[in-house]
């Protein structure tokens, strides 16, 4: 979710906590699985607080508090930190931080957590004020070695100088000293003009392990006497187990136990082709229970009817009854479809349990959440659970939930050596936590040519109200409005209302992109189709209405321009253009696309332009809008998860399919120069994607589409929606 | 340097012989070292590699040849080990990411892959790098559809697809494009 910039709505989503607990001094160093864990972490080394340490022989280790799961985030915080330490950065080596609100919570969230973009816009100020306080401490320990005045000494590469004397001293070397220095109070950082580091597009730091097989995933975790589980969860949302005969598992050779959980059964053996094996020969009988007739037919039937209620109003300016009396009206309902995750890495936890303790390996967004949650399961202590964080390969959110941690931890209680659970690819699509479906209806008036009222009304599923309970109040999910909120056009009356409809026994949760996937669609849409209502190019009609918003007007004015907007195509190629501030950041983007007679689609080039303030990695930042593009066009081309009979349909990826790279145009993207704080950009190029490419589709062929993912059928020549 | 990787002589899982009534003694050369272990005939490769020998480097994704995060060469062809019966390799030659780089087209792809800065998340890039050095291997210059033809079976949940097409040009060509 868009992390506020705003005091209040920080201090909701925080209970107020924030910064202040970022500078202590002590705590476990339990990142790396192979280094024991140390009693004090300062012996012999300057620790100045819980992202920094360095010992005397310079080496200089900072701690992660937020996890990589392909967004470059080791990185970027890391050069956040060295440039404010002013470390040598052939020397920074990056460590995961171990689960510890107190120290690691994100700002946003008030927990341990990596997702809605927050990581550089919550860490940005603290990891600054960190870095600059541990350079502080180094130079006054120099100075008072050399008997100088502090002021007179500068720091750079790892080295504390006199310039008058010509002394210099490494980190190295002042660690110990620098160790007993009192912190400075209100320490100065680097006014913007002076970084070296921020703004560079550096190599990132995790790649070269990534290209030769070394690095390690949560997936990839070998403990001695590890046994390879696979799971079968039932197939029905929140059905039973019924009736299990293991009889022909237990002779498959290598398979070593069948373990039957209440919901779930699971196959332990050598290896993962045993268990496999195994498990597709226990023959279970499921109790369904109350949930064997759900179908998203249903589902959407429910949903529909429950949009047209009046929701909990969220924002409304001037006077939008009035306003909408009056012009020439416009109506329109959008509709987004149940999406799987489908990270590459498939879902896995690792886990040994003993009578008091508990130890797991996985890659996680939710470091503390999961310890606490393997604890209630393992019914252990919280502080007896060790959580090793590894490498995401991908999380896009589904590791926002703990579920495949406590999965692991019931079915490693039963044996005694450790357990690596791995959810086969079906497994993961089809016991995923889906984003939910949606129903956002806009009404809109034009007058003169441009948008007098807008009323926008989102209907779905309320993701925060499980997940973040403190943050969901007065009937709001500020995920799921959050872009609707921020529209970026002078819509003189304007009004928000949220509509809470849980889907039945289908457990809904955040996909990369989060709330505003369903809002930008919705709004970028319903612009399209009212520039054409006003007879007007849909970038100008934008254009016109964003008198308020320089920043947005400046990347529309850019990616018009650098994606040759207005210049003649051949028949049934068009250009959609969509427009977002998300995530605290700004993006244009223009997809052109063709469409073939039977309404087969080619795209043909995506152009973004992106202000998302100060780039600390601005590779890192194209990278992301790339990949985010790719992302959200794979969902508006195959998207869809559908359920019947209480079953997800799909499985693997030949039904719920992924964009290839046969079918990727070239992308350009532009990161515009700024100096603004950094925004966010996980999210933001996810969205651009479906609006755009339904607009180009839309210019192509005429064809109102409402409803994701695309369907080529309406699209065949001859056919109109 | 990020700690999480592994040492590769780290320690493997090895299965307990007392329960391998119906496996056979394999012998398979595998990155120019002869490996012998006991499986059954129809395990695919992919769990031998990450199961029986610890190279972890060869991921699973799909188990259906769908995604080629799984990608090895056999005698010198990419191949998804995720379908592969480890009986229908024995004498042949298997190479793995972990030794990709010891050939030309491998530690060029693996530079270029650097160089462009391809990679994300990194699961899917063991297999994508496994398929373009088996491309470059056999299409020394590949245009862009040679490129999708070699590349489609290879998905990337990140969206790398324009940095790995543009690295694969200049691994070629040694040139940016
Ligand atoms: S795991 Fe083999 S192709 Fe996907
Ligand atoms: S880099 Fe993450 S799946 Fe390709």
């Amino acid at each position: 979710m868009n992390a506020p910039d705003n005091v209040s709505r920080r201090a909701l989503l925080t209970g107020g906590l924030a910064t202040g607990l970022l500078l202590a001094f002590h705590l476990p160093l339990r990142a790396d699985p192979n280094e024991p864990v140390q009693k004090d972490v300062t012996d012999g080394k300057f620790a100045p607080n819980a992202f920094i340490r360095i010992d005397a022989t310079g080496r200089t280790v900072l701690m992660m508090p937020q996890v990589e799961m392909g967004q470059g985030v080791y990185t970027s915080i890391s050069m956040i930190l060295a440039e404010e330490l002013d470390a040598d950065w052939d020397k920074v080596e990056v460590q995961h931080a171990p689960p510890n609100d107190k120290f690691y919570a994100n700002p946003v969230f008030g927990l341990q957590a990596t997702g809605g973009s927050t990581s550089i816009r919550a860490w940005w100020m603290p990891l600054r004020k960190a870095g600059a306080t541990a350079r502080a401490m180094l130079i006054q320990a120099a100075a008072s070695q050399w008997g100088v005045d502090a002021a007179s000494c500068t720091a750079s590469k790892g080295e504390v100088a006199h310039a008058a004397s010509g002394r210099k001293l490494g980190y190295g070397e002042l660690a110990l000293a620098a160790q007993s220095q009192t912190p400075p109070k209100d320490v100065a950082i680097k006014d913007p003009k002076n970084f070296v580091l921020i703004g560079q597009p550096l190599k990132r730091l995790d790649t070269p392990d990534k290209v030769n097989g070394k690095a390690l995933y949560g997936i990839d975790a070998i403990l001695p006497d590890m046994k390879i589980a696979v799971i079968a969860n039932c197939p029905v949302f929140g059905g039973k187990v019924g009736k299990v005969d293991d009889s022909a598992a237990t002779k498959i050779a290598g398979v070593r136990k069948v373990v039957v959980l209440d919901d779930a059964v699971a196959v332990i053996g050598d290896h993962m082709w045993a268990a496999k094996k195994g498990l597709d020969a226990v023959k279970i009988e499921w109790n369904e229970g109350p949930n064997a007739k759900i179908s998203t037919k249903d589902i959407w039937q429910d949903l529909r009817a429950a949009s047209e209620k009046d929701g909990a109003v969220a924002k409304s300016t001037g006077d939008i009854a009035k306003a909408l009396a009056s012009g020439d009206k416009f109506e329109a309902a959008y509709e987004m479809p149940f999406l799987a995750h489908a990270s590459m890495e498939p879902v896995n936890a690792t886990v040994r349990v003993t009578k008091d303790s508990c130890e797991i390996w996985t890659g996680t967004q939710i470091m503390t959440r999961v310890q606490s949650e393997a604890a209630k399961a393992a019914g252990v202590a919280v502080d007896k659970v060790i959580v090793n964080q590894h490498l995401l390969g991908g999380g896009f959110g589904r590791k926002l939930e703990p579920d495949m941690v406590v999965a692991a931890v019931r079915i490693a209680k039963q044996v005694d050596y450790p357990v690596k659970v791995i959810w086969t690819r079906e497994e993961d699509i089809q016991h995923d936590v889906y984003r939910p479906v949606y129903r956002d209806q806009i009404t809109a008036s034009l007058v003169d040519g441009k948008v007098a009222a807008w009323k926008y009304k989102v209907a779905g599923s309320a993701v925060i109200a499980r997940w973040l309970p403190p943050a969901f109040q007065k009937g709001i999910d500020i995920d799921a409005i959050d872009a609707a909120v921020d529209a970026p056009y002078d819509f003189a009356n304007f009004h928000v209302e949220y509509v809470r409809v849980e889907p039945p026994a289908v457990p809904t949760g955040f996909w990369r992109g989060v709330g505003p996937n369903n809002n930008v669609f919705a709004i970028e849409c319903a612009m399209d189709e009212l520039a054409r209502k006003a007879g007007k190019d849909p970038v100008e009609f934008r254009r016109s209405m964003l008198t308020k918003n320089p920043r947005a007007l400046a990347v529309l004015n850019l990616v018009a321009e650098k994606s040759g907007w207005g210049q003649p195509l051949p028949p049934r190629v068009g250009r959609g253009v969509c427009l977002q501030p998300s995530f605290a950041s700004f993006l244009a983007t223009v997809v052109e696309a063709e469409i073939d007679d039977s309404g087969e689609i080619a795209l043909r080039r995506v152009t973004s332009v992106v202000d998302t303030g100060i780039a600390v990695n601005p590779d890192t930042v194209k990278a992301q809008i790339e990949g985010g593009l790719v992302f959200g066009l794979t969902a508006a081309l195959y998207g869809e998860i559908t359920i019947d009979n209480g079953r997800v349909q799909q499985s693997n990826f030949h039904d719920y399919r992924m964009m290839r790279i046969n079918e990727t145009p070239k992308i350009e993207v532009t990161v515009v120069k700024s100096g603004e704080s950094p925004g966010g950009i996980g999210e933001a190029g996810v969205n651009a994607g479906p609006p755009a490419l339904r607009n180009a589709i839309y210019a192509a062929t005429g064809v109102v589409l409402r409803r994701l993912p695309i369907d080529r059928k309406l699209l065949a020549v001859g056919k109109k929606a | 340097m990020i700690m999480v990787a592994r040492n590769l002589a780290d320690p493997i899982i090895v299965s307990d012989p007392a329960n391998q009534g119906m496996h056979m003694a394999t012998t398979l050369t595998i990155n120019g070292e002869t490996k012998s272990f006991d499986a059954p005939p129809d395990m695919p490769l992919l769990w031998v590699l990450r199961d029986i020998l610890g190279m972890t480097g060869t991921k699973f994704g799909c188990g259906i040849a769908q995604c080629g995060a799984c990608t090895v060469h056999v005698d010198g062809k990419a191949v998804r080990s995720c379908v592969l019966p480890v009986s229908a390799v024995a004498n042949r030659a298997v190479t793995t990411i972990e030794h990709v780089g010891s050939t030309p087209s491998g530690a060029k792809v693996q530079k270029a892959w650097l160089d462009a800065e391809v990679i994300q998340c990194g699961y899917c890039q063991s297999g994508q790098i496994m398929s373009a050095a088996a491309l470059l291997a056999a299409t020394p210059n590949p245009d862009d559809a040679d490129i999708d033809a070699a590349m489609a079976g290879n998905i990337c949940r990140c969206g790398t697809y324009v940095r790995i097409r543009e690295a694969i040009k200049l691994a070629a060509t040694g040139r940016q494009s």
